[in-house]
């Protein structure tokens, strides 16, 4: 009896709060007595602390501490060691957090922090990732359960018998998810319990990494996370901020206020992992796969194994008898690369995307046919068939909508004035996971409904997705559907991230819907008199129960670039998408997430990078100044289109999820674009005017 | 918590002085840390959340506000500097019971995400609309004696200062361009 909010474009719930300013993000809480921590920074590469002196600091009026690996609370060693803050005198990276200083005022706890003296034992350090370095391994599994290598048929052979062969390398540097809130906290202990506001991307994960630490039971930790202001995985689960406030109000005894500056960022929360990729495809002279090869070097620090499953994406893409992927890793003394949007998809996709339009160049056929005539009958990892599969659909659609048919493929043939105009494609996919959750709904005397479930709305508009998928569940106009989300306190669920949010989430709140119509049918009247009536269920053995197939969301990207002659400037004049991503619960908050998604596509391909400097063994970037992310100018006439897409086999909602798949394949569209426009093959991201200037004079 | 009470400070009295501005159409008196920013004396003194703080160092302009009138990046002014003057924050723009125009806009556009930088972006948006009916040129005007013509390239290079991770540019040019006109 669905009601029909499902589908029906609505706009946030929380619109009103977000633009009146009234909408509390982490620090943003009115707390009695409260103070300010304020974290210090390693100022060595790898080394040890030999002497902390705090006088200076703690002499300005208004600091009531320095916190540092001396004098702080213990906690117990967790599953991350980077999270064990002020617990050792050992460095691993420039920028790990050494100390915190904790005062009455902002300004004094800024100031205090740098008057906090340091001294260190530094030893020699490895920072920079080479696809030859000695360091060199290969990791048991990749991110985040994936094996490390595959092997079908014989690549060796094939590839040596085919008669179109292309082999590249391809370079990602390091990203930083750069979300526009800072990790922060608000830290506050009483009766020896622990109560943070904290911005991050699941409530539950951080509330039990934080038990863990301060090893208390998880009842005496919670959580809040209501409004957030952006995470792209960096928020995907406790970072150092809420450990060094929670250390710092324990300390203090007092409640904390503590948000990393921006500069902080990057680096200690997590980055995109700069990636050296080296693809080799070889055809028959009608462009048909014969064998693909993807071998991966990453890195991850000293300190905790991250490693992105950066060739995960070319098992499942394109079919070919012959095929190899590898992920190899080395340890560096650098803070740990983690969950950076559509971490291993996202890089992935740019090298074997880049690698089908070098390919289709190779072999004169047009790139969007190229695709279409090695997509996958059946997935070629699993060998079972996809649950719904729509990439030729997509590509077919984009190619409609944007033009491209009679496109002269052709380098450098189309100009308008002073630029080179050219157009680009590829193919993205991503998968569609689902993850246990709890949710509970509570039917009122008064004819309204309480759906609770502790989802987290980082700006997906999940908060809106779930009430629209509730009100059709309990088949009463979403009106009379009061949702609450973003609160350890609530029914636990997971980590918004993963692209599966959503269908995650809903799959709970439609079970205690559903569970909630069925108590309901004995109560006289079918709404409760007075009281209230509440289910609570768990698809803990859904989840588990469902059988392991292919499933994944699909995607085509289409770019048209502009490159000036003389200065290599290279300007997207329009990007379009078309998705094939299952059900699409609210197309107003849909169309911004896949939008956004291809932006910060646009900004891996021509924006980002951190540029590391051996010598200091950090990134030389490290603000919105000079890490360069997509601004208003940069975008102007973007796209994103959907394809109507029922999928049985994958969650009551029919949701595939549409956080990630949205920035896979952007950077590989525009790249090839860029080739197209200027003959100039840009194989390191991101396209920069003196890669374009220094390899081939445009004008 | 608009007009609440003020949080305790202590800061240091030798390096503190006595400040009155009006904030939202309020008089407001205070004793300051000369080092106290405009941003956190609104976020931290009077409640007034809607400024974020992105960087503190004026380059994502989530901090933004009005200044006797014009757009400026809260983090970067020092609050004793605003003796006697006016500051108008994102709390100060709707009425008691409606959204204005660009709210209002913004919501109907899903002109933003996570929502973080947007009270910058609406207050910038403000200030950079009077700006257009001043005849203030932008970097991309063509016609420099010609009245300013407020196109789509025009929003996006004059909104280039307020930047936002969830790129909702175009929804924030749509709104802009949906103020602008039938205003």
């Amino acid at each position: 009896m669905s009601t029909g909010a499902v589908g029906r474009a609505h706009p946030r719930l929380e619109g009103r709060e977000k633009v009146t300013g009234t909408a509390r993000y982490a620090v943003e809480y009115p707390v009695d007595g409260v103070t300010y921590g304020w974290a210090v920074p390693a100022a060595v590469v790898r080394g040890r602390i030999t002497r902390v002196d705090a006088a200076p600091a703690l002499a300005l009026p208004g600091v009531l501490a320095v916190l540092h690996h001396g004098n702080a609370p213990r906690l117990a060693p967790g599953p991350d060691r980077g999270l064990w803050l002020l617990q050792e005198p050992a460095v691993h990276y420039r920028g790990q957090f050494v100390a915190v200083v904790v005062a009455t005022s902002l300004e004094a706890a800024r100031e205090a922090a740098r008057l906090v003296r340091i001294d260190y034992d530094a030893g020699p350090h490895s920072t920079v990732l080479a696809a030859d370095h000695p360091g060199l391994y290969r990791p048991d599994q990749v991110n985040p359960s994936y094996p490390t290598d595959t092997a079908e048929g014989d690549f060796d052979a094939g590839y040596a018998a085919a008669p179109v062969r292309m082999d590249a390398t391809y370079r990602t540097p390091a990203y930083h998810n750069s979300p526009m809130e800072p990790h922060a906290t608000t830290a506050q202990w009483r009766d020896g319990r622990l109560l943070v506001h904290d911005s991050n991307q699941g409530a539950a994960p951080v509330q039990a990494t934080l038990a863990e630490l301060f090893e208390l039971p998880r009842e005496a930790v919670r959580v809040v996370a209501e409004h957030v202001g952006g995470g792209f995985g960096s928020k995907g689960y406790a970072k150092a901020a809420v450990v060094l406030a929670a250390l710092a109000a324990r300390q203090v005894d007092r409640p904390v206020r503590l948000a990393l500056t921006r500069q902080q960022l990057f680096g200690p929360i997590g980055y995109r992992t700069p990636t050296i990729q080296r693809v080799r495809l070889a055809a028959d002279a009608d462009g048909r796969l014969t064998a693909i090869c993807h071998d991966s070097i990453t890195q991850t620090s000293t300190i905790r194994e991250f490693a992105e499953q950066v060739a995960v994406y070319t098992r499942s893409m394109y079919a070919a008898p012959h095929r190899r992927t590898t992920h190899r890793l080395v340890r560096l003394d650098v803070p740990t690369p983690f969950w950076m949007r559509a971490p291993g998809e996202c890089p992935g996709a740019y090298a074997l995307e880049s690698a089908m339009d070098e390919l289709a160049t190779a072999v004169g056929i047009d790139p969007v046919e190229l695709r279409i005539r090695n997509d996958a009958a059946v997935d070629p990892d699993l060998g079972q068939p996809f649950s719904s599969r729509n990439l030729v659909a997509c590509l077919r659609e984009g190619a409609e909508r944007f033009g491209w048919a009679d496109r002269d493929p052709t380098p450098r043939a189309r100009r308008d004035g002073r630029w080179l105009v050219g157009t680009g494609v590829a193919g993205s996919s991503y998968p569609a996971r689902a993850r246990a959750a709890a949710a509970s709904a509570t039917a009122r005397s008064d004819g309204g409904f309480l759906v609770r479930i502790d989802a987290t709305d980082i700006g997906t508009g999940a908060r809106t997705a779930l009430w629209q998928v509730a009100a059709d569940a309990l088949g009463v106009p979403p009106e009379r559907v009061e949702i609450r989300i973003g609160d350890s306190d609530l029914p636990p669920a997971g980590v918004a991230g993963g692209s599966m949010g959503t269908a995650s989430w809903s799959w709970a709140v439609i079970g205690a819907c559903e569970a909630l119509r069925v108590k309901l049918r004995q109560v006289p009247g079918g709404a409760p008199a007075d009281g209230e009536v509440t289910a609570e269920v768990s698809t803990a053995d859904e989840v588990r129960d469902q059988p392991e197939r292919p499933r994944y969301a699909y995607g085509a990207q289409f770019a048209e670039v502009r490159v000036d002659v003389d200065t290599g400037e290279v300007r997207v004049n329009r990007m379009l998408g078309v998705f094939a991503a299952g059900r699409v619960v609210n197309p107003t908050t849909a169309r911004s997430q896949l939008i956004g998604g291809m932006t910060m596509g646009i900004s891996m391909a021509l924006h980002e990078e951190g540029v590391l400097d051996e010598r200091y063994g950090d990134w030389v970037n490290h603000d919105l100044a000079t890490y360069h992310i997509t601004g208003c100018a940069d975008v102007e006439r973007i796209e994103a289109h959907w394809i109507d897409e029922q999928d049985g086999d994958l969650n009551p909602a029919g949701v595939k999820g549409i956080g990630e798949i949205g920035i896979v394949g952007t950077a590989a569209a525009i790249t090839s674009a860029v080739c197209h426009a200027t003959g100039v093959r840009v194989r390191d991201l991101p396209v920069r005017l003196d890669k374009l200037i220094a390899l081939s004079p445009l004008a | 918590m608009q007009g609440g009470p003020e949080q305790e400070t202590t800061t240091d009295e030798r390096h503190s002085s006595r400040v009155a501005f009006e904030v939202n159409d309020a008089r407001r008196e205070l004793t300051l840390d000369n080092r106290t920013t405009l941003l956190d004396t609104l976020r931290e003194r009077l409640g007034l959340i809607g400024a974020k703080k992105g960087c503190d160092h004026g380059q994502c302009g989530s901090c933004t506000v009005l200044l006797d009138g014009r757009r400026v990046k809260s983090c970067l002014i020092l609050a004793v500097t605003l003796d006697g003057r006016s500051v108008v924050t994102v709390e100060g723009l709707a009425g008691p019971d409606e959204l204005s125009p660009l709210q209002a806009a913004f919501v109907a556009h899903d002109a933003f995400q996570c929502g973080y930088c947007t009270p910058g972006q609406i207050c910038s948006a403000r200030g950079m609309l009077d700006e257009v009916a001043r005849g203030w040129p932008s970097a991309v005007t063509g016609d420099l004696t010609a009245p300013a013509e407020l196109t789509d390239a025009e929003i996006r290079e004059r909104m280039a200062g307020n930047l936002c991770r969830c790129a909702a540019y175009p929804h924030i040019v749509a709104a802009v361009r949906e103020t602008a006109t039938t205003r």
